[in-house]
């Protein structure tokens, strides 16, 4: 059977979802996420014109491969994300939204609880909604319960790159999770993207390692490579690490002299 | 509670020797740390640091490209009246002054608001006096209505106001509001300030404070160099930073750096601040803080404007104009002060291109405020 991705009506065959700030030129951001196979974009609204055809970013953002996953990065509470997202729809015509609320405009730390409150009226009104938040195992259910379509549990801070640091509650995360898993924000290297991808995650969004890069194009297809490695590896079974080596069994041995 | 309580305990003499005092040293070890500090920060502003402006310039663009990317905010200032009652001694706009005083009619701010427009700006920064009969909040506000739908992100370098007022101009739409202390220094700010609403050294200290109480998304604060010791003006800017950021948690903080510009009346700077003194101060905040925001006006010259966006700075002017009406309306009138660099917005963002950054015009949108 095909190792495909599936999120509300939609199948990835990359597992690998992309953003589209920071980078240098519109050209770079496009040439970047072609090279990385992506195709899940996310799109911050208050980036974009939505009454200009012209806009810069989406100009650069029409092949058929890649979906626009608008973020409603800049709200502040439940009740702002809801507006936006409702904007976002009419505008771009999609009702998928990556639901971003983080008031902290320092370390850009999401707010579960308006999160939530904001992930559950979306869901009434019909979005497809993919929450940014903690990596916090019991919001991940309650989100579940109000009928998200995916969670997406930080690494570490955004924008940091230091990666994978919530290694423990991701763990639990992907334990439990009924929906898919995309581990957001923090990864620095393709090394962080394959380790998230090998303890199970179903997908990884990297933007500011990709961007920042001295080569994003690059960069963008080491990413792709690093995920699809990374899922193989998981699909595969890694060994187990052991601490010493086990050449003998010292202590049940007898029985076979028994 | 407001910074009044902290600002208290710090004396400027103190800070002023403990800056003058730091070694070589103790910059070297400060500079191999991860996290750096406020204790930190008077290091880095320190004469001592001098030989380490590279290493520090390096260490800026990182940390800035990190968290901003390969960007550039671009923004515009618009004057709407040069009518003031304060007598501030280095303003061409100040009480005594004896020049033409206008303040812009609705027909005059459109047709300014079109040139704006054409330009490419989406983010614009309103600019008054302090003459609250004739540009007081109503004024203000109605200016904010007036333009809303024409740009994304609206903020305001005016008058200080009160708590209420602040709530009634971020419910019409302002985004952000900028306002500087001009001195830490309280004896050398009423030397400066001696006449009008303005001589209040706390009201003014107390600003932040109040924007903060009104929900206000973006504070912009700094000092004015050339009225005292720029170093220590600088240690309380980050003191206030620090202060602003822990108490009001959800707004977002921005650093100008005006320098003393000539205009007319004249006074010449008692402290100077070269140019490495300004791109090591840059450079010192960016260490100090990955997020804050750090704005360039036109006040430098060309060639530090060509250099700088690499050191740390995110957002930028160009082709600004400092007098009400300067882009349309009356061209010749008289500026608030001479700006320095006058290309114009093509030939900036051409600049700004040519050296590996986007041009950003728009990053905020007009649903949310």
């Amino acid at each position: 059977m095909a190792d495909i991705l599936n999120i509300a009506d939609k199948i990835f065959k990359s597992r690998l979802f992309t953003g589209t700030g920071k980078f240098s030129s519109a050209q770079v951001m496009e040439e970047a996420i072609l090279a990385s196979e992506s195709e899940l974009v996310t799109v911050a609204l208050k980036r974009v014109d939505l009454e200009d055809e012209a806009d810069d970013i989406l100009s650069h953002l029409t092949s058929s491969r890649i979906n626009l996953l608008p973020n409603t990065s800049g709200v502040r509470t439940a009740k702002e994300a809801v507006f936006a997202a409702q904007l976002s729809r009419e505008a771009l015509n999609t009702n998928w939204i990556k639901l971003e609320i983080h008031p902290d405009p320092r370390y850009l730390l999401p707010d579960p609880i308006e999160t939530l409150k904001a992930a559950e009226e979306l869901v009434k009104l019909g979005f497809v909604v993919m929450p940014y938040i903690h990596a916090d195992p019991v919001l991940c259910k309650r989100l579940e319960d109000v009928g998200v379509q995916c969670v997406m549990p930080l690494g570490a801070p955004i924008g940091s790159n230091k990666g994978i640091k919530t290694e423990d509650f991701l763990k639990i995360i992907i334990e439990q999770s009924n929906v898919p898993v995309i581990v957001d924000a923090g990864i620095g290297a393709p090394s962080h993207a394959a380790y998230a991808m090998e303890l199970g995650a179903d997908a990884v969004l990297v933007n500011t390692a990709i961007a920042v890069s001295q080569n994003p194009i690059a960069m963008g297809h080491a990413f792709k490579m690093a995920v699809e490695a990374g899922r193989m590896a998981y699909l595969a079974k890694l060994a187990p690490i052991k601490e010493r080596a086990e050449a003998s069994s010292p202590l049940t041995s007898f029985l076979n002299e028994i | 509670m407001s910074f009044k309580t902290t600002f208290e305990q710090y004396d400027w003499d103190t800070l002023e020797k403990e800056i003058y005092a730091v070694t070589t040293a103790e910059v070297a070890q400060i500079l191999q740390k991860e996290k750096i500090g406020l204790e930190d920060f008077k290091a880095l502003i320190s004469p001592a640091a001098k030989p380490f402006l590279e290493q520090m310039a390096q260490r800026s663009n990182q940390l800035t490209k990190k968290r901003f990317g390969n960007t550039m905010q671009m923004y515009i200032p618009m004057y709407l009246s040069n009518e003031c009652q304060n007598i501030c001694t280095y303003c061409g706009f100040s009480m005594t002054n004896k020049i033409p005083r206008k303040t812009l009619t609705d027909a005059e701010i459109l047709k300014e608001v079109s040139k704006i427009k054409s330009l490419g700006y989406d983010h614009i920064l309103l600019v008054t006096g302090e003459a609250n009969k004739t540009v007081g909040v109503s004024y203000i506000k109605h200016a904010i209505e007036l333009i809303k739908n024409n740009f994304s992100n609206i903020s305001m370098e005016v008058q200080p106001l009160d708590q209420e007022e602040y709530e009634t101009l971020v419910a019409a739409g302002l985004y952000a509001v900028l306002v500087y202390q001009e001195t830490y220094h309280e004896a050398t700010y009423k030397v400066h300030h001696p006449k009008g609403k303005k001589s209040n050294f706390q009201y003014r200290l107390d600003t932040p404070d109040r924007l903060g109480k009104a929900g206000i998304h973006k504070i912009g604060i700094g000092a004015l160099f050339g009225l005292e010791d720029w170093r220590v003006d600088s240690f309380y800017t980050a003191l206030h930073l620090r202060y602003l950021q822990k108490t009001y948690w959800k707004t977002k903080y921005s650093i100008s750096f005006p320098r003393l510009r000539p205009f007319e009346g004249d006074v010449a700077p008692k402290v100077e601040m070269t140019d490495s003194d300004l791109v090591q101060l840059i450079c010192a905040y960016r260490l100090l803080d990955e997020d804050v925001e750090l704005s360039m006006s036109t006040r430098e010259s060309e060639k530090f404007r060509d250099h700088i966006i690499h050191l740390g700075i995110t957002s930028i002017s160009a082709e600004s104009k400092t007098n009400p009406g300067g882009y349309s309306v009356e061209p010749q009138s008289l500026e608030q002060f001479e700006i320095s660099d006058e290309r114009s917005t093509a030939e900036i963002k051409a600049m700004i291109q040519s050296q590996g950054y986007e041009v950003v015009f728009k990053d905020w949108d007009k649903a949310y405020s």
